[in-house]
């Protein structure tokens, strides 16, 4: 290209008033091998645009897909699912069963209720033989620390 | 909008976004993470995708918006912004490390421009934009674009020269 040509682009470059395809004549014409002694101080400034668009994203986006939010859901409902299940276990303890028959002769009542209470008497006393040696212990450990 | 055919919608730009975040935060990790927080902040608004006139451009809006605001937000907070990817020197050949140098000169004055002017140029002389689409981008007048881009590149011009002249190789 002339390089009259050449020199009123620049003029013009640098004043922001040539188009895109005048610079990319610009660009072209400083990638050359044979730029004008004078000029060469600009090869830089091209250069530099030229190769600054090379430059590439290499990174990956993380794009969630749609279903995404459907799983968040169905985590949410097997969260409420596995609270509530907690809770009715908790809660709901086996039932005792209520119904431990009844005696319809007062008299075959009465001994049977004695029977019981002597039964407890029994075990009563029996734990209270056992505390005679808690007393016996008390009483030796008084005669030693007096 | 399907996820394929949200990639196929900003494969034509993303390198773009990368770029200008780069040419705002100058780190590369930075520039990736704050493209790749556009683009998931795009899909999630790709509903309303259809309504823009010009995704791209929506795109290099919301680019140059989060990277402010990140810059904002570092000053505020006095954080340096790390970087370590300034020269990568494998080239062999003498002319290829003097015009890998050049170039680092070209992005070391870019650094030193204000950030609309680092946009404009970026947007301009590197990516290729009309005037139009930069006014938009920009959210100025293509008068005031035209002017802000003739500053910058007289300024890269001028500190170029100097350094041509003064012969420093590095600074």
């Amino acid at each position: 290209m002339e390089l009259h040509t050449i020199e009123k682009l620049v003029e013009k470059y640098f004043s922001g008033e040539t188009s895109v395809a005048e610079e990319k004549q610009l660009k072209d014409y400083f990638s050359s091998s044979d730029v004008a002694p004078h000029l060469e101080q600009y090869r830089a400034v091209f250069g530099y645009f030229r190769q600054a668009k090379q430059e590439q994203f290499t990174k990956t986006v993380p794009l969630h897909p749609r279903k995404h939010s459907y799983v968040v859901w169905i985590t949410v409902a097997a969260s409420v699912a596995v609270l509530l299940g907690t809770f009715y276990i908790m809660n709901h303890k086996p039932e005792q069963p209520q119904d431990l028959g009844t005696f319809d002769n007062p008299e075959l009542a009465f001994e049977e209720t004695q029977k019981a209470l002597n039964m407890v008497s029994e075990n009563v006393n029996e734990g209270v033989k056992s505390i005679n040696y808690v007393n016996e212990y008390n009483q030796t450990t008084k005669t030693i620390f007096k | 909008m399907n996820q394929q055919e949200f990639v196929n919608l900003i494969s034509p730009f993303k390198d773009k976004l990368f770029r200008m975040a780069k040419r705002l935060l100058v780190s590369t990790e930075e520039a990736e993470d704050a493209t790749q927080e556009v683009l998931v902040k795009l899909w999630k608004n790709n509903n309303v995708l259809s309504n823009y006139s010009s995704v791209e451009a929506f795109a290099m809006t919301m680019t140059k918006n989060y990277c402010l605001d990140q810059l904002k937000s570092k000053r505020a907070s006095n954080l340096q912004i790390v970087h370590s990817n300034y020269s990568d020197r494998t080239a062999s050949v003498q002319r290829q490390i003097e015009d890998k140098d050049s170039w680092d000169w070209v992005e070391k004055i870019m650094e030193t421009l204000p950030e609309q002017q680092r946009l404009i140029i970026q947007m301009r002389d590197v990516e290729e934009y009309e005037f139009a689409e930069i006014a938009k981008i920009m959210d100025m007048s293509e008068t005031a674009v035209r002017v802000a881009l003739s500053r910058a590149r007289k300024e890269i011009r001028e500190q170029l020269v100097k350094k041509h002249n003064y012969g420093i190789t590095y600074n």
